[in-house]
């Protein structure tokens, strides 16, 4: 069996008197898709702002490679790709630029850079936008310069903390195609968090986080034969106790 | 620390700077404006009413302009300190401060890299206000121009400095105003920048104290007299231990949690 790139044990975080992380433990591993399913607020963001230095540590381990996070930041770092919730792009700067910035912030040469901001811009079909400033971009667009910019340096683990939310389903179902295939080729363990069902398939690993605790780990059969449900929506509606708004 | 991406990540953090402030041009406009109505419109006025007898570094009496050329380059660079303040936040709010903090270096190395970018540009604003104010006879000798460079460099990082420590204290870009009202021009009329110390101190004792343990005032007379090629040791020593104190109070109170959410 494959070791697991980055290991999450028992992991709590408090904000002043509000518990938003408690005992989270999980693991991904290489070339496979690990779905971190949760409603708002379920601690997925906060969960993302330790596994990249954000936030410190306040009791528990993180793991990369075997080595704890204190001994491994750097190193992690380095082989870490994130797409935040919230666009973290720069909007004065053209799309090419951000993706120099982001090669130069990992230690890339101009010409490797050069290189690789084209591979990415061809794979994600943005080469037309590439001396295009990020202001003018629609949100497709952006999302997907986002994208490029966290697999231009090929990292190991890459973090989508809600990386669709707000795109229509063309876009969004595009998005996913390109992540799995790069998860599968590059061997990228992908770690991302959702509260959209569709965007789940039936391997990929699946973390149920509610009220800061891990309710469930699996796949998505078990998920729903573990709530006793016919479809996705219904198993994390009845594991998260959301009330259905039927119309 | 890896030196190559140390090095890679510096030059990625002064080319975004860069490119950011030749896309801003209103900036650098508004930063050379300012300056050079106080050069032409108040100095003027003020020629005739504030006599400027020989002082160190000068040799003989000087005009107003000449006087105030130095104060109104360290004004510069409090305004540019504290637009870097103001980026600060806008980053940090925008979310484009996640992209320097998730990257794989110290983050002390993370925040002087980024203040070192900004101070370097303020410099291309110094030099080009001194070069219109030899429009104005304000005419430092030539190798003025070059002495002056590390002196405005070491006031630029101090200002930065300042600026990076109230980017951790302000949680709003709405509460930027307050600085103007309570940091630049506190900083800049309690100082040496338009009028000698010994004018304020026959005014009045107690400003002329806090004129004295303004920090801004070692910066103005350090500049004033690197720009006449001598060296002001007490401005010098004075410059560095308030370029320590900001640094590690900025660098200390730098949470990176704001910027996660």
């Amino acid at each position: 069996m494959t070791d697991a790139v980055l290991k999450v044990f028992d992991v709590e975080f408090s904000y002043a008197k509000r518990k938003a992380l408690c005992g989270a433990s999980l693991e991904l591993l290489p070339g496979k898709v690990t779905m971190l399913l949760g409603p708002n607020g379920a601690g997925k963001s906060t969960l993302f702002g330790l596994l990249t230095g954000l936030l410190d540590l306040q009791r528990g381990e993180i793991h990369f490679e075997a080595r704890s996070l204190q001994e491994s930041r750097a190193s992690l770092l380095l082989q870490l790709g994130v797409v935040f919730q919230q666009s973290t792009l720069d909007l004065d700067l053209t799309v090419e630029q951000n993706l120099r910035y982001h090669a130069a912030l990992r230690g890339m040469s101009s010409a490797e850079a050069g290189n690789r901001i084209r591979e990415e811009l061809e794979r994600f079909a943005l080469i037309e936008q590439a001396k295009d400033s990020v202001r003018s971009l629609n949100g497709g667009h952006r999302r997907r310069v986002e994208l490029a910019r966290a697999l231009l340096h090929r990292p190991k683990v890459l973090l989508l903390d809600e990386p669709t939310v707000g795109l229509d389903a063309h876009t969004r179902q595009r998005l996913a195609e390109t992540v799995r295939q790069r998860c599968v080729d590059s061997d990228v363990a992908v770690l991302w968090a959702t509260h959209l069902m569709d965007e789940i398939e039936d391997e990929d690993q699946i973390y149920l986080l509610h009220k800061g605790s891990i309710e469930f780990s699996g796949k998505a059969a078990e998920l729903k034969q573990h709530a006793g449900t016919d479809t996705l929506v219904s198993a994390f509606n009845k594991l998260t106790q959301f009330e259905e708004v039927r119309v | 620390m890896n030196l190559r991406i140390a090095t890679s990540a510096f030059n990625g953090i002064l080319v975004r700077e860069f490119l950011r402030f030749v896309q801003q041009r209103s900036r650098f406009l508004s930063a050379l404006v300012r300056p050079l109505l106080w050069l032409l419109v108040f100095a003027a006025g003020f020629r005739a009413a504030l006599g400027i007898a020989i002082i160190e570094p000068y040799e003989t009496y000087i005009t107003y302009e000449v006087y105030i050329a130095p104060g109104l380059c360290c004004m510069i660079l409090l305004f540019n300190g504290m637009q870097g303040s103001l980026a600060m936040v806008y980053d940090r709010e925008m979310g484009s401060m996640k992209v320097l903090l998730v990257s794989p270096l110290p983050r002390p190395f993370l925040l002087v890299a980024k203040m070192t970018a900004t101070s370097l540009i303020s410099l291309v604003q110094v030099y080009a206000f001194l070069i219109i104010a030899l429009a104005v006879d304000v005419t430092p000798p030539l190798l003025g121009y070059l002495t002056v460079l590390p002196a405005l460099f070491l006031v630029a990082l101090l200002l930065s400095a300042i600026g990076l420590f109230l980017s951790t204290q302000i949680k709003q870009l709405e509460n930027f105003a307050g600085v103007m009202n309570f940091v630049i021009f506190p900083m800049f009329f309690l100082s040496s920048a338009l009028y000698p110390l010994w004018k304020m101190q026959e005014s009045s004792e107690l400003l002329y104290w806090i004129c004295l343990f303004n920090p801004f005032t070692h910066a103005v007379e350090l500049v004033r007299h690197a720009l006449y090629a001598s060296l002001n040791l007490e401005a010098l020593g004075w410059t560095l231990v308030a370029l320590a104190v900001a640094l590690s109070a900025g660098i200390l109170s730098f949470k990176p949690s704001r910027a996660a959410g």
